[in-house]
């Protein structure tokens, strides 16, 4: 692995770049909010404001032929690896015009040309499926990589052992990636986990292992073109966990008994977008009206995105049936 | 037309869509230096190398998911779970998502994945080992469930299922494997319909997989008595074919039902509930059931043959149903 091909240059362009993303994530999902006590959106919705940067710093280091595969918490990956704004929010509203034709909802945005598979609501049940993505790339020698996102709370699952073991026995191209947000639901890790250091967990399994601050939008990208570089030469998979935190409740439904206010406030303090607009800022990479012009074009995002969404139509009941299986095909 | 084995065939089935195709690889549990737990992929890892037939660690939902995953990235994996009974531990990838991904992703991705699986009781493996869990996964929109019964469809229903683009499940009756006939080898079958193996006019008797052997023996018996009684093998239990069902039930006016699986909300029920829906007026008598007691299926050799389908048990229903 060279130095060289993991470096980040912090120029006013790429500072541009991830202050934007981040942004964009979390206005997006604060309509979201918004939205759902409107009752447009229903179901599920588990938000990622307070985690953007480990969705947007991993995904700096992509190809847009790599694959990802998230949880059901994966607005924020779908918006940084490509799929459009319009599509997700039309899939939050139920309506054809979404990212999965409207049938996923919240937790299942799929979008097969940014290669985004899910969007999976079962802890742990993503993680096989990107080892086998992966092990499709190396049969057929591409160089391509599958990054897998998961919370610290899969650890305690089988498939995270099994997946990690296997990944690691075969050489798989994968990064794992865990979002180690200190709460599995209102399940705290230190009274789920006898380790609770997760990357110790997959050095067990013979990859290189790290952890990062998952509030440095910068470190989670060094960490992760590092990770990619190695994969992408053919060294077999790495382990990559972000400490980070999640500044809203679980899903909308959740009263947050299992954490103290002050413990949120305190997090809240050193945000990734906070921290990293505060950074740009000092350092003169960005100017105030660069966030100003940022913060406008985002704006009109969202609010596009909802006029999409709005607008969108539903899918005829006749289409009940559709894709069940193929021969039931419209 | 070579006499071969069920298990021959299977291998013989392998072998051709491996050399056909260089997506299709095999994985699962000691398919590879073992040779497979029940000989079925013995000699392919000599020919094919181990990175097409791949041995697994014991780690049914991994290796069941990267199956799916790799199907999904357009690869022809055969996944090879040694026993129906450690499904289990897979079955949050069967269910989650090789079966929901077709509809959940919009119609995006789909999973040509093929999961070969042992199915059933009678070797005195006792609870754990004895499960015939085929129905189960007939209750699942998304995925096809085959149960070949004969060494023909054992051979002949592997590449059709390759070519499925949805995932296909394949139970094999372990106590199948030894048995011979003289078939075309790797000669492919429909993977839709069920099939009528013996011609009766008094009485349907509808089964599949381990239990067609007992049928028809079963049939034979009630021919001394004068009962013609027509054997049909399912073949296919998920989508499961009516139609074949309805018309024999049609003209014979009787039907039993004889499922290794347990009674209770089984494919024999759903069998039976669908000739009620379509076939009621055709009846002359009760639809009767002989199913595997509800019960872990005991190790002593008795009480194991007590708790499973048996020729006499489905000639005594044969003649409780026809009155005579």
């Amino acid at each position: 692995m060279s130095d060289a091909r993991s470096k980040v240059r912090l120029d006013r362009e790429h500072c541009r770049t991830l202050l934007h993303q981040m942004l964009r994530i979390r206005r997006f999902e604060e309509k979201c909010a918004e939205l759902y006590t409107q009752q447009k959106i229903r179901g599920f919705l588990h938000l990622y404001i307070g985690e953007e940067a480990v969705a947007v710093g991993v995904m700096q280091a992509l190809r847009p032929d790599d694959a990802v595969v998230a949880t059901y918490r994966e607005h924020g990956h779908a918006l940084a690896k490509g799929v459009s704004a319009n599509a997700i929010m039309a899939e939050m509203f139920g309506k054809q015009e979404g990212c999965s034709r409207g049938r996923g909802g919240s937790m299942h945005l799929f979008d097969a040309e940014t290669r985004f598979y899910g969007g999976n609501a079962i802890v742990g049940g993503g993680l096989p499926l990107a080892v086998g993505l992966a092990l499709a790339d190396k049969l057929n020698g591409n160089d391509r990589v599958t990054v897998c996102y998961f919370g610290e709370g899969a650890a305690a699952e089988g498939e995270f052992h099994e997946s990690l073991n296997l990944a690691a026995l075969w050489d798989l191209p994968v990064l794992f990636v865990c979002e180690n947000n200190l709460y599995a639901m209102g399940t705290a890790l230190d009274i789920s986990e006898s380790e609770t250091d997760i990357s110790a967990k997959a050095s067990a399994y013979k990859m290189p292992s790290n952890w990062v601050d998952g509030m440095d939008v910068v470190a989670v990208e060094v960490a992760a073109r590092r990770a990619i570089a190695t994969i992408r030469e053919g060294a077999g998979p790495s382990f990559l966990e972000c400490r980070t935190y999640r500044f809203r409740a679980h899903s909308m439904y959740d009263p947050q008994l299992y954490r103290a206010k002050e413990e949120v406030e305190q997090w809240k303090g050193r945000g990734p977008i906070k921290r990293f607009r505060e950074w740009a800022l000092t350092a003169s990479e960005l100017r105030e009206k660069d966030v100003e012009a940022i913060e406008a074009e985002i704006a009109r995002e969202v609010s596009e995105a909802v006029a999409f969404a709005e607008a969108g139509t539903l899918e005829p009941v006749e289409n009940l049936l559709c894709d069940v299986v193929a021969e039931r095909r419209a | 037309m070579t006499e071969i084995s069920y298990r021959e065939a299977i291998c013989g089935a392998i072998r051709s869509a491996m050399l056909e195709d260089e997506r299709v690889f095999l994985m699962g549990e000691d398919v590879g230096h073992y040779g497979g737990c029940y000989a079925v992929s013995k000699g392919l890892l000599d020919e094919f190398g181990p990175a097409r037939i791949r041995d697994t660690p014991l780690s049914e939902s991994a290796f069941t998911g990267a199956g799916i995953g790799a199907a999904i990235a357009g690869m022809r994996p055969i996944v090879e779970v040694m026993t129906c009974n450690f499904s289990l531990l897979a079955l949050d990838q069967i269910m989650n998502t090789a079966a929901t991904i077709r509809h959940m992703s919009g119609g995006q991705f789909h999973v040509p994945v093929v999961i070969r699986m042992a199915t059933g009781g009678g070797r005195q493996l006792a609870a754990q080992h004895s499960h015939s869990l085929e129905g189960w996964f007939g209750h699942i929109p998304g995925i096809r469930v085959l149960a070949p019964a004969t060494v023909e469809d054992a051979g002949g229903m592997l590449g059709p299922a390759l070519d499925d683009p949805d995932p296909v499940l394949i139970f094999e009756n372990a106590l199948l494997y030894g048995n011979t006939a003289k078939v075309e080898v790797s000669h492919a079958v429909d993977i839709d319909s069920a099939a009528v193996r013996k011609e009766g006019s008094d009485l349907t008797l509808v089964t599949y997989g381990g239990s067609l052997g007992k049928t028809i023996s079963a049939a034979q018996a009630l021919s001394d008595y004068g009962i013609e009684a027509e054997v049909i093998d399912l073949r296919v239990l998920r989508p499961l074919d009516d139609s074949t069902i309805l018309a024999s039930v049609a003209k014979t006016r009787r039907c039993i039902i004889i499922d290794e699986g347990w009674r209770s909300g089984s494919i024999s029920a759903e069998i039976t509930t669908r000739i009620i829906e379509q076939g009621f007026w055709d009846l002359d008598a009760p639809i009767a059931r002989v199913c595997s007691e509800e019960v872990p299926i005991p190790y002593p050799a008795h009480l194991e043959e007590a708790a499973l389908p048996s020729v006499a048990k489905i000639v005594a229903a044969g003649h409780a149903v026809m009155g005579r």
